[in-house]
């Protein structure tokens, strides 16, 4: 330690981290070995086999279900990291004024209540706007997704904008730079990872809903986990394992994908 | 003629206006499809249940007595709803241990992701991200197959000889716990993150230019530092994982309830609807006094910036 | 291109891709998960040339809610035969008359004027079956045609059995085992069936629905379950036997109906007239593994069902199984103040 004493050095934390992402990983490298194996439980192991591969493939209501999951979570997540990083923005770094602690509180308040309980909230007031307008679409679970998902993203932003540093702002501003300049050339690139930390936890979250989602779709608008759901009583077929390695691997794809384009760009 | 005073007054007036408008949107979004139907649940809490769900409009307080009370079935003699208190209970407990253990793991980790060098850093995040692109059902499950008597951790610990029969980690409150702690752990680390990353080492080098040991310069340089990611890491897995629902069904068993597993039995089979909202409501209630409680103490010790 | 119009570009592909036009000819079915055969499904959309959609439900109370709050599109479900009479009664099914159809003559003569629906002015069977007790005989070879190996769980069992938590189910169960009709409302019975519940749960396991998996794996030696479920597990294991207890066993039936909001009346109508067709019946039963109530589907059957003592009940026990009905509004609120008690 003395000879290459390091100031970010601290004893344990890579141990526990490097833990941390072991632990994590484990259960998916179970999951992906799983998708792979030729038997017909999800308990024993019958050899490598890419069956379930195929006959995921071919069960077109669990393609679209995952396709649906995908769609609903990826515009939920980019709608409620947009509003979230505003409504961050909007509560943060100022004298407390009044309706700031209103304005806190009422996008925590989907924290706050157990899935259950909105589902059939919105299954009662969403079942009016149907029937009111006709429209039966996605729309509705999206507005749902985007709503609970807000606060997730609205956390780290504001956390990261809390202790933000204001000097590199007030040097654009005294520089005659518009607002809109600040923000797009200082505060967005400072506020960047908040941002990105934000839209992957919305994203997550709104893969993972159930209950919300049971509640509020219509007809033939079921995702992986309300498919899922409706599996447990039957047994879930190794299908499941396929299907979320697939998913896995094309999001890695696709993730890698944004990463080497954003990386070139810089 | 307009005093200096009054045209600061004008600006700030200006100023919070704009605030609301830029949090308008997100409001929105919340109050159509999440807080604004919620006034459904809570009239619901008075009225009567119907027959076979739902509720019929007639005012009553029932619900609200029996999330307290209860009237024995047998004996007609009121009591505290002792059911009702021991589920509130475990959930509660179970929540905390959970959020203990996601900071435990999760600060050091978000450390370590933050003091990477700052190209790697995207790629640690998405690393950390990417076992949460699978749905949290098919997350538990797979922690399942780990824990169970067949599981890999059983059948190495036999192979090894440590143990002779394996141990029934499955549907005790321990996989409970363990499924929590590994499906919330991202909502820790990714908040405490977002605040670490520009976490200024400056002042951490001038802690140790001022003699201070490691544990000083981590408990009162970078904690205080990077507070408010704690904060939001801690809220961010205290809340779901006291409504947790799915954990304690396929980890747990199904056999002890938990809070929404008891108000989802008021909606679902056992067709008491308005006990169902008054119980989300209290739920709702013990949360808000939890989080207001938490923020205001955290809040007032943390470093303020801006 | 730079990557943001990138992420714009995808954006605005992904919410363009929300609305797709629906096919004229279409059919939206509110099911049970994992219950329908997608052959017979593509066989009716090709004799019909109909687009069917197929959307999950996992409780017969979330699909009542749903279905009753309305604006959810389906055009037919398939409830229980304690839930038949509440659609019927709240108005949410259309009387499509299926006793006056086509294919009616094939519909076995016990199920075709059942006391839940009289004269079947509304549901067509889909399955029917019964709840009994599966054990895996490797572990436990005493006699298993009792409620007791849950209620009085022998030694051999203790702490490895589980119990579908399937809350009607568990009541019926526990009444017959102290000796009551089903639905008893005295107060005696209910207090024997709650302290017979609270003495017998230490010995189980768990409480969850996951039994097919859960009993081929060995986490669980025996369980209370369905009898197409207890199928599917012999089928994996020899060694797992499903019994009848003869303190008196439930059966249950799921019915197609069409709901009156439906959007496609006609389509749906030959939906339920096409699923009494023998063969297509027991196409269904192929898949869910259930018996289907229509006359003459034996012929059809796969060979593992034809004579399979889940799906045939044995003569010798025939007397001892009984339709379960729902209890009234009281019976079901003390039930759910057992319940909560029982999983405190």
């Amino acid at each position: 330690m003395a000879k290459n004493f390091s100031i970010k050095h601290q004893p344990g934390f890579t141990a526990v981290a490097a833990t941390c992402f072991v632990v994590l990983y484990l259960p998916i490298i179970v999951l992906v070995l799983y998708a792979f194996n030729a038997a017909n439980s999800t308990s024993e192991w019958g050899g490598l086999s890419l069956k379930w591969f195929r006959s995921a493939w071919q069960n077109t209501e669990v393609i679209d279900a995952t396709l649906r999951s995908f769609q609903i979570g990826a515009i939920a997540a980019i709608l409620a990291s947009i509003f979230a990083t505003m409504a961050a923005l909007a509560t943060t770094r100022t004298a407390p004024y009044r309706g700031l602690t209103f304005q806190y509180a009422a996008i925590n308040q989907p924290l706050m209540v157990p899935e259950i309980v909105t589902g059939v909230a919105l299954l009662i007031f969403f079942s009016r706007i149907k029937i009111f307008t006709g429209y039966s679409g996605l729309g509705y679970l999206i507005a749902a997704h985007t709503a609970f998902c807000i606060p997730f993203a609205y956390l780290p932003i504001r956390a990261r904008l809390e202790n933000m540093d204001l000097t590199l702002e007030r040097a654009a501003a005294d520089l005659y730079a518009t607002p809109w300049k600040t923000f797009r050339r200082i505060t967005l690139p400072l506020l960047w990872p908040g941002i990105l930390a934000g839209l992957m936890l919305a994203f997550v979250i709104s893969l993972d809903d159930v209950v919300i989602t049971e509640f509020v779709k219509s007809g033939g608008q079921d995702t992986l986990p309300t498919y899922m759901l409706g599996q447990i009583r039957r047994g879930i077929t190794p299908e499941i394992n396929a299907i979320s390695t697939a998913f896995l691997l094309l999001s890695v794809a696709i993730v890698t994908l944004f990463f080497f384009i954003s990386r070139k760009r810089d | 003629m307009a005093t200096a005073e009054e045209v600061a007054k004008a600006a700030e007036r200006r100023d919070i206006r704009g605030r609301w408008l830029l949090s308008a949107p997100a409001l929105l979004v919340i109050l159509l499809a999440a807080t604004g139907p919620l006034l459904i649940v809570l009239v619901y809490s008075f009225l009567t249940p119907g027959p076979y769900g739902d509720v019929k409009w007639q005012f009553s307080l029932d619900a609200w007595t029996s999330v307290f009370l209860e009237r024995d079935i047998f004996d007609d003699t009121l009591s505290i709803a002792a059911a009702h208190v021991t589920i509130f209970w475990r959930s509660i407990k179970l929540a905390i241990i959970t959020t203990i253990a996601t900071l435990a793991l999760g600060f050091p980790t978000a450390y370590f992701m933050a003091t990477r060098s700052e190209k790697t850093r995207d790629l640690w995040l998405f690393l950390i991200t990417i076992p949460f692109w699978t749905n949290l059902l098919i997350r538990t499950f797979a922690v399942l197959q780990i824990i169970r008597n067949e599981g890999i951790i059983n059948t190495i610990l036999l192979k090894l000889g440590l143990i002779t029969a394996p141990i029934q980690i499955l549907y005790t409150d321990t996989a409970i716990l363990l499924g929590m702690a590994y499906v919330y752990l991202p909502l820790m680390v990714l908040p405490i993150y977002a605040s670490m990353e520009k976490l200024d080492f400056r002042l951490v080098e001038a802690g140790y230019d001022l003699y201070a040991t490691r544990f000083q310069v981590l408990r009162r340089i970078i904690f205080p530092l990077v507070r408010p990611g704690v904060i939001a890491g801690s809220i961010l897995v205290f809340i779901p994982a006291l409504g947790a629902y799915v954990t304690p069904i396929v980890l747990g068993g199904g056999k002890n309830l938990m809070l929404s597993n008891l108000i989802e039995l008021q909606f679902g089979q056992g067709r008491n609807w308005p006990l169902g909202s008054a119980l989300s409501i209290s739920v709702m209630i013990i949360v808000m006094v939890a989080l207001l409680a938490y923020v205001r103490n955290a809040g007032s010790s943390g470093v303020r910036h801006g | 291109m730079n990557w943001k119009t990138m992420a714009t570009a995808m954006g605005l592909a992904l919410l363009a891709s929300t609305s797709l036009a629906r096919a004229d000819g279409a059919l939206n079915i509110y099911n049970w998960g994992n219950y329908t055969s997608p052959d017979v499904i593509k066989k009716f959309e090709a004799k019909y040339n109909v687009k069917v959609t197929i959307t999950d439900y996992d409780s017969n109370d979330t699909a009542l809610a749903k279905v009753r709050q309305g604006g959810t599109g389906f055009d037919i479900a398939v409830p229980s035969q304690t839930f038949v009479p509440i659609w019927i009664k709240e108005g949410l099914v259309l009387e499509t008359d299926p006793g006056k159809m086509e294919n009616f003559k094939n519909v076995a003569p016990e199920w075709a004027n059942p006391d839940f629906d009289p004269g079947r002015k509304y549901s067509v069977p889909w399955a029917w079956g019964t709840v009994g007790i599966v054990v895996n005989t490797d572990v436990y070879k005493g006699p298993a045609n009792t409620w007791g190996i849950i209620f009085n769980t022998p030694d051999e069992l203790k702490g490895k059995v589980n119990v579908v938590p399937e809350m009607n189910d568990v009541m019926f169960a526990a009444t017959k085992y102290v000796g009551a009709q089903q639905c008893a409302s005295d107060k005696e019975t209910l207090k024997k069936v709650r302290d017979l519940l609270v003495a017998a749960k230490p010995n189980w396991i768990a409480m969850e629905y996951n039994t097919i998996e859960k009993m081929g794996a060995g986490d669980f030696k025996a369980t209370s379950d369905w009898n197409g479920s207890a199928l599917r597990q012999r089928l994996a294991n020899p060694a797992i036997h499903y019994n009848y207890p003869k303190e008196g066993f439930g059966l249950w039936s799921d019915n197609v109906m069409v709901l009156k909001e439906a959007k496609n009346v006609e389509n749906a109508k030959l939906f339920q007239n096409f699923i009494m067709d023998p063969e297509n019946a027991a196409g269904l039963s192929a898949f869910h593994r259930y018996a289907n109530g229509i006359a003459g589907s034996d012929k059809y059957m796969p060979a593992d069902m034809k004579d399979a003592p889940e799906v045939i009940i044995p003569a010798d026990v025939k007397e001892h199984g009984e339709l379960q009905k729902l209890c009234s509004p009281e019976v079901q609120e003390i039930y759910t103040k057992i319940w909560t008690e029982l999983q405190k």
